[in-house]
């Protein structure tokens, strides 16, 4: 299985991203830097977390501009698995690659703090095979991750189960009026998404910095299996 | 030529920032204020080709790049 890291200007979360896939989980990780336009055979293309170019216009808006970004899309378009955490949701969704947009936070403020998200579905490949309802406790650090689609938007990804992660909280209940588990102010407390297919997945919270008990503090390593899914491993 | 293009969200969406400066406002005499919502403002050059293409391009830059349609709506006005 081979995983490409997809590295912006301003990103931050791809040695994270490479440690998880090539130290945990035995897979070929490999950084690729935006100018180039070669996934080199990638079987998964990660798009990780950071202020790819300072989060200028708006986030993740310059960075669909990279040519790296054809070659993400021509891959999705054939069906490839691309996933995008944090910054890497934020361009997926400006690039058209999934529906919606992340506004700022409800709250005017950025929060970096513990979530609880709620697996939703298993249509994305990320969460494929995950007990629906586990709930994972990891970190976000956002500015912009309130996630928002029109009326219309949300009705189709709710039918179609394209919601992949559901802020909750630590049983899993889920309240979008409730500041204090769908912190960012969310649609629908909408933290994770999918295309139809399920073969582009998205999310703002960082499941990556909760994959070791040693580090993951209180999110432990509950942030681990759909990494594993991801990869198949 | 030059170009002024006014980027601002959409009516139903939440104006996170409009809504700070309308709460920064509250316990000053001006109560009567509301709604206020917060847009951008980019101005561009356009050089070496017609006004018809100038235009154009400038509706492409705004579709391509400067507005995002999932969320905001521009104006184009030569400045």
């Amino acid at each position: 299985m081979r995983v490409a890291v997809v590295v912006f200007p301003g990103t931050n979360c791809d040695q994270d991203v490479l440690h998880v896939f090539g130290k945990l989980l035995n897979a070929e990780a490999f950084p690729v830097w935006h100018r180039d336009t070669d996934l080199q055979n990638a079987d998964l293309v990660v798009l990780p977390g950071g202020f790819s170019y300072g989060d200028y216009l708006r986030t993740g808006a310059l960075a669909k501009l990279s040519p790296v970004m054809q070659a993400v899309k021509d891959f999705a378009g054939r069906g490839g698995r691309v996933l995008g955490i944090c910054n890497g949701f934020q361009i997926l969704c400006e690039s058209g690659l999934l529906p919606g947009a992340l506004l700022e936070n409800v709250g005017q403020r950025f929060l970096s703090r513990f979530v609880h998200i709620k697996t939703e579905s298993s249509v994305g490949f990320f969460t494929r095979g995950v007990e629906l309802g586990t709930v994972i406790t990891c970190p976000i650090a956002h500015f912009q991750g309130n996630y928002y689609a029109d009326a219309a938007t949300l009705a189709e990804i709710e039918a179609n189960g394209q919601v992949v992660f559901r802020y909750s909280d630590a049983a899993g209940a889920v309240a979008p009026g409730d500041r204090s588990s769908n912190v960012n102010g969310s649609c629908n407390a909408i933290a994770g998404i999918s295309n139809k297919a399920g073969n582009v997945v998205g999310l703002m919270p960082h499941p990556e910095r909760a994959v070791e008990a040693l580090t993951g503090f209180v999110g432990g390593d509950t942030g681990l299996e759909p990494f594993r899914r991801a990869v198949g491993a | 030529m030059r170009f002024q293009v006014l980027v601002r969200l959409k009516g139903g969406v939440l104006d996170v920032q409009g809504k700070a400066i309308e709460t920064g406002l509250k316990d000053k005499k001006f109560n009567g204020l509301k709604n206020i919502r917060v847009g951008r403002v980019i101005e561009l050059d356009v050089d070496g080709v017609s006004a018809t293409e100038a235009r154009a391009q400038v509706e492409e830059v705004c579709k391509l790049l400067l507005a995002n349609p999932v969320i905001e709506q521009y104006e184009i006005k030569e400045a």
